[in-house]
């Protein structure tokens, strides 16, 4: 919610910290190999991870703790979501799958597989009611469960991120051809197109700042490069280091940045921010 | 041993037993005085009278209760975690372990009680009592009570068996007795002592035979007087049935025998039987009841027979331990002939023996089998291709009514000039590949030609008796696989009938063929295939390709579903070089990649499907389930529409359909005032196309031969260059687009209008991204105007024509043909119109960098630059116009207006949303 943040690592552990501090809070060890992606709950009582050793773990915020560990993906875990309770857990995997696992019974196995994509699933997001995945066969879906429907949407080149707007009404999809392209939802339709950075290898996150206002993505070039949502011009590139942008989030509420790039994070803000 | 010793030590007896001889120098013992003499129990306690159980012995620990340390309470234990532990605690609990142990109050050892003791004494009066109820007793009764019964045996007879007594003999010396007696000895003897007591009697008594005659034997024993006393009021000599008798389990016709003269004579049959059992002492008995233990019934009244009750109408009895019901009534009924005389003794009274037999029941024969009779069914004989067999084979067809033309005289060999060039493996000088199942079927041509090859070689093998092997090859009959295949493919194939799945395009007489199989096959026709087959071919030939053509068309029906799911649709031969991309479930990639490629997202990039979530997930997401009654999860397999015809014609394209029927919908919920396009796509269409389905499947067949044998320069050039080309193929064209523009309508239309544009561009995909740009152009368009009033609905003049043509042509399809053929001829003869509306979209894309420009413009700006460019395109539209289509009515135009406008407005709300942002 804003007030802390998890870094995740090939050092196998998840990390807690308090980024307006940078105090690191608590350290979660437990995972086989590499942490590729990690996300709170709403709560924040509880961090979900998937890693490289095809386990989605979920863990209790507070003791530290593997509560459960969800195995029956078949490769690397890319991408993790809670949903709206931190009932679910949604994971992409590189094996194509998306799978949803129940968080409240012991089931072992998952409540459904999503496999309609045709390769590796990059990213997965979450609103209330829908389940946003990227894959990297170049497709945007969406799992509409209140609809039940599947929206695909082709973008073409393999999809690194995918993101819902705050209203809920477009997806901003980021693919390696080095282009972010904001879809409208519910028709499928373009609405704006957003290049300049580097995305051509690595899956880079993209973000949308806490109004909509500026489309933002994490670039080769160790910069973040940062559109107007509206007209499409580049408003603004952040250099944050010299390699590679990893991931970047925003706050939910204020205009406050954390990048990860190069084992490192940094929180950018304003010079007026005031953390609440 | 004891008879030998007898014999040794003639009269010395000997009692008790004998003190061992002192050893040297040993003392004798002192007894101990009586003083010392104590009792101690087993741990060398002096025991006390103290207790309540053992009489007072060794209450607790040395005189203590419990332990050493006297009484301690067990230490607590919480009931909450061993409630189910906690033991009742019986009086065991409170003993000593002396009290546990053999002479203890309660032993725990396994010893003989007394109710199972066998009684010696008793026995004896016991067998007093049973030889006084026997009249006439074989002796022996005792040996299985001695079998059975454990012993407790009294000091007394056991001392007296130590001095040589055996059980039964009377006490006193051994006396000699002539050895023979009488069999029906009323006394109980036991012959001797070598003998086992387990024997039976019988064989003791055989025994008594032989016996030498200086044998002494015991005195008999004295039967004691019975003087049990009567305490009940049964009758004298009454005795209860004895169980052990039921027990036995004679068999009712023993029973009967034994009590319907009460004498022995009558149940000689049996008597065999009852030695065995060596008991029929007691069965004399009369009881009131049956025990429990008794299998039947009847014998409750010794003395009647069972003829007498035999009240129940029903098949004679046997009689021959079948008796009862257990006995199977057929087997007996079968039997019956045969038994007859068998059992001539034993038929019941009031029965008698037939006089005649009845007579046999005729069996009739099975006819005789030829012999060269095969059990082995084939439909229809089959006749190879050969010489020596075609008179046969006509006489067949002429017989079956085949409409064969040719009967195989001409062998394999003589293949036309296609097959033969295909056998070769040249490459024909074909056109393009139309569509990828072509390339399916080649594989399944391959497969042909191998079996071809070695089907020939079998043939050679055995040219002479080729009757069976290759026979078997052959899957069936032409009809027998008609019937076959037709269950399954039936409705099916009425509806994928004519379509544009030509999986034998390589080869055009063959497609033609096939596409003439289809069609009659549709029509439910039986031989469909004989007659369009081709005339030199073999029978085996036309069979396989028959087989051939029904897996294609069984194959195209689940590559509806399956296989489109792999691969790209079936593209048209006017679509020149496709690349033969595997295909996503979800629409083509090619389509999408040129849509990306034009930045042409939307529909055209959009996939809907139905996808069903789990319930579960539906309830952690805290979402009504949308389908709660389907079983599916995720998507589901085939999903068809109602109507055959249009499904079919919708199935290579059936995302975009579902799409435009769901952005429809959505337009529609957007915007409740514009009905009309709906229903038009899916009303009129699907009526239209059911209506002239026929019409075109002919006209299709008819064409795509044609279409097919042209070299892919000429399909495209056809279409730049239209008005020179013949007709025919052009109407081919058009019917495949109408065809496939039911499924995505505006895209070929448009590929048919914009195909002759003499750009840069004349590749199809070129077209087809124009195609797709269309759509998306206009919308953008509406975008753009959707600011603008209703009445100047002229600025999307350019949507609304070429709207409009699509809408026309497909809207009127009864005059579609020529209309579209009219279009066809229009587009080339103006090249300068339609290159305008390539500029129009040129433009649009302009416009639309430009609108995101300008978004943070104010709307009135934009507005009056949209009118700008309104007049602009105005002038291409007027153009365009003209000279496409003057012989159109001017209420489809305004129809697309509205409905173009009512596109402005619904896809015009996000943007609106986005700049308000």
């Amino acid at each position: 919610d804003g007030n802390y943040c998890l870094t995740c690592g090939s050092d196998k552990t998840l990390k807690l910290w308090n980024p307006h501090k940078g105090t690191a809070l608590r350290t979660y060890q437990g995972h086989g190999y590499e942490v590729l992606d990690a996300a709170g709950s709403f709560d924040n009582s509880q961090i979900c991870s998937g890693g490289a050793d095809k386990a989605v773990a979920l863990w209790d915020v507070t003791t530290g703790q593997v509560v459960r560990k969800y195995r029956g993906h078949a490769g690397k875990v890319n991408c993790v979501q809670f949903n709206e309770e931190a009932t679910v857990i949604v994971s992409g995997s590189i094996d194509s799958t998306v799978r949803c696992w129940d968080c409240r019974s012991r089931r072992p196995d998952p409540i459904q597989v999503l496999d309609e994509a045709k390769d590796g699933i990059s990213s997965v997001k979450l609103s209330a009611h829908e389940i946003l995945t990227g894959s990297v066969d170049g497709r945007v879906r969406r799992y509409d469960l209140r609809m039940g429907q599947l929206c695909s949407d082709y973008i073409g080149s393999p999809i690194t991120s995918v993101c819902f707007s705050k209203d809920g009404q477009c997806v901003l999809a980021a693919s390696l051809d080095s282009t972010l392209r904001l879809l409208d939802k519910d028709t499928g339709e373009l609405l704006g197109e957003y290049t300049g950075h580097r995305s051509t290898t690595y899956r880079l996150d993209c973000v949308l700042n806490e109004q909509d206002t500026h489309v933002g993505c994490a670039s080769e070039d160790g910069h973040v490069y940062f559109w107007n949502l509206v007209e499409g011009s580049l408003a603004l590139s952040l250099p944050v280091g010299q390699g590679v942008v990893q991931s970047l989030a925003f706050h939910p509420r204020l205009p406050c940045l954390l990048v990860a790039t190069q084992g490192q994070v940094t929180l950018w803000r304003e010079d007026t921010f005031q953390p609440e | 041993a004891v008879e030998s010793s007898d014999s040794e030590e003639e009269d010395l007896v000997s009692y008790g037993s004998a003190l061992q001889p002192l050893q040297d120098g040993e003392r004798i013992k002192k007894p101990v005085p009586l003083q010392e003499q104590t009792v101690k129990d087993a741990k060398g306690r002096y025991q006390r009278f103290h207790g309540a159980f053992t009489g007072g012995f060794s209450a607790g620990y040395f005189n203590t209760v419990g332990t050493k340390e006297g009484w301690t309470p067990s230490a607590f234990i919480s009931s909450r975690q061993k409630r189910a532990d906690r033991t009742i605690l019986g009086p065991e609990d409170f003993m000593d372990e002396e009290d546990l142990s053999e002479f203890g109050i309660a032993p725990k050892d396994i010893t003989t009680t007394d109710d199972f003791a066998s009684k010696a004494k008793d026995r004896i009066k016991e067998k007093a009592r049973q030889i006084a109820g026997v009249v006439a007793p074989i002796p022996g009764t005792t040996a299985f009570d001695d079998l059975i019964g454990p012993s407790k045996i009294t000091v007394g007879v056991e001392l007296l068996r130590k001095m040589g007594w055996k059980e039964g003999q009377g006490i006193g010396p051994r006396v000699k007795r002539k050895p023979c007696r009488q069999k029906p000895d009323p006394t109980v003897k036991i012959y001797g002592c070598a003998l086992p007591p387990g024997l039976s009697e019988g064989s003791e008594d055989e025994e008594d035979e032989y016996q030498p005659e200086n044998v002494t034997f015991a005195p008999k024993d004295v039967i004691p007087v019975d003087l049990t006393p009567k305490d009940n009021v049964h009758g004298l000599g009454y005795k209860g049935l004895d169980p052990s008798q039921a027990l036995f389990g004679v068999s009712g016709r023993e029973h009967l025998n034994l009590f319907t003269g009460g004498s022995e004579e009558t149940s000689n049959l049996l008597d065999d039987l009852r030695h065995s059992k060596g008991r029929k002492l007691g069965i004399t008995g009369q009881a009131f009841g049956v025990g429990a233990l008794e299998e039947e019934d009847d014998d409750i009244y010794a003395t009647d027979t069972l003829s007498k009750y035999d009240t129940v109408l029903k098949d004679e009895e046997p009689g021959d331990g079948l008796y009862g019901w257990t006995a199977p009534k057929q087997y007996k009924s079968k039997k019956r002939p045969e038994r007859d005389f068998k059992y001539i003794g034993k038929i019941l009274d009031g029965f008698s023996l037939a006089s005649k037999s009845s007579a046999p029941i005729k069996i009739y024969p099975p006819p005789s089998l030829p012999r060269n009779y095969r059990p082995v069914h084939y439909f229809q004989p089959v006749i190879i291709a050969g010489n020596e067999n075609c008179h046969l084979q006509k006489a067949l067809e002429e017989s079956t009514g085949k409409l064969e033309s040719d009967p195989a005289q001409q062998s394999r060999h003589a293949l036309n000039a296609a097959q033969r060039r295909e056998q070769l493996g040249e490459t024909e000088l074909k056109g393009p590949a139309p569509s990828i199942l072509e390339y399916l079927s080649e594989k399944d041509r391959e497969r042909l030609k191998e079996m071809k090859q070695a089907s020939e070689q079998q043939m050679k093998a055995k040219i002479v008796s080729q009757q069976s092997p290759k026979n078997r090859f052959q899957p069936a009959s032409p009809a027998a696989a008609a019937h076959k295949w037709r269950m399954p493919l039936g409705g099916e194939l009425a509806t994928a009938g004519s379509s544009d799945f030509k999986p034998f395009a390589k080869n055009p007489e063959k497609q033609k063929r096939y596409e003439n199989f289809v069609k009659s096959l549709k029509k439910g026709e039986k031989d469909t295939l004989e007659r369009f087959l081709d005339p030199n071919m073999t029978e085996w030939e036309r069979g396989r390709e028959q087989e051939e053509f029904f897996r294609a068309a069984m194959f195209y029906r689940s590559s509806n579903s399956t296989l489109s799911s792999r691969f790209t649709r079936a593209k048209y031969e006017d679509d020149v070089d496709k690349v033969e991309v595997p295909r996503d479930q979800e629409n083509d990639i090619d389509d999408k990649e040129t849509a990306v490629k034009m930045k042409m997202f939307g529909k055209l990039t959009r996939d809907k499907f139905e996808w069903h979530p789990d319930k579960l997930l539906c309830k952690r997401f805290n979402v009504r389930d949308p389908y709660p009654d389907s079983s599916v999860v995720g998507l589901p397999k085939v999903k068809r529409d109602k109507y055959s015809v249009f499904n079919f014609l919708t199935v290579p394209e059936p995302t975009t359909s579902v799409t435009q029927a769901t952005n429809e919908k959505i337009q529609e919920s957007n915007s409740l005032n514009k009905p009309k396009k709906p229903s038009r796509w899916d009303v009129s269409d699907k009526e239209k196309e059911r209506k002239d389905s026929i019409s075109e499947f002919i006209s299709l067949a008819r064409s795509k031969a044609d279409v097919h044998q042209q070299p892919p320069v000429p399909a495209t050039e056809e279409c730049g260059t239209g008005t020179s080309e013949p007709l025919p193929t052009l109407v081919a064209n058009e019917d495949k687009n109408q065809v496939e523009g039911n499924g995505r309508p505006p895209m070929d239309l448009f590929k048919a209008i914009f195909v002759s544009s003499s750009d840069e561009k004349s590749s199809s995909s070129e077209e087809e991204s124009d195609e797709e740009q269309q759509p998306t152009t206009s919308e953008r368009e509406s975008e753009t105007t959707k600011q603008v009033d209703v009445p100047d609905s002229s600025s999307s003049n350019v949507h609304e024509s070429l709207t409009a043509t699509t809408d026309s042509g497909i809207s009127s399809l009864p005059t579609s043909k020529q209309e579209l053929d009219a279009t066809e001829e229009f587009g080339p003869k103006l090249p300068p119109a339609f290159s305008s509306g390539r500029f129009c979209k040129h433009l649009d894309r302009k416009e639309k960098h430009r609108k995101i420009r300008e978004r943070h413009k104010t709307k009135k700006e934009r507005k009056s630059k949209k009118e700008k460019k309104k007049k602009h395109k105005k002038q291409k539209n007027k153009g365009k116009h003209k000279n496409k289509k003057p012989e159109k009515d001017s209420s489809s135009d305004t129809t697309d207006s509205s409905d173009s406008l009512s596109d402005m407005d619904t896809t015009g709300l996000s943007p609106k949303e986005l700049l308000r942002r």
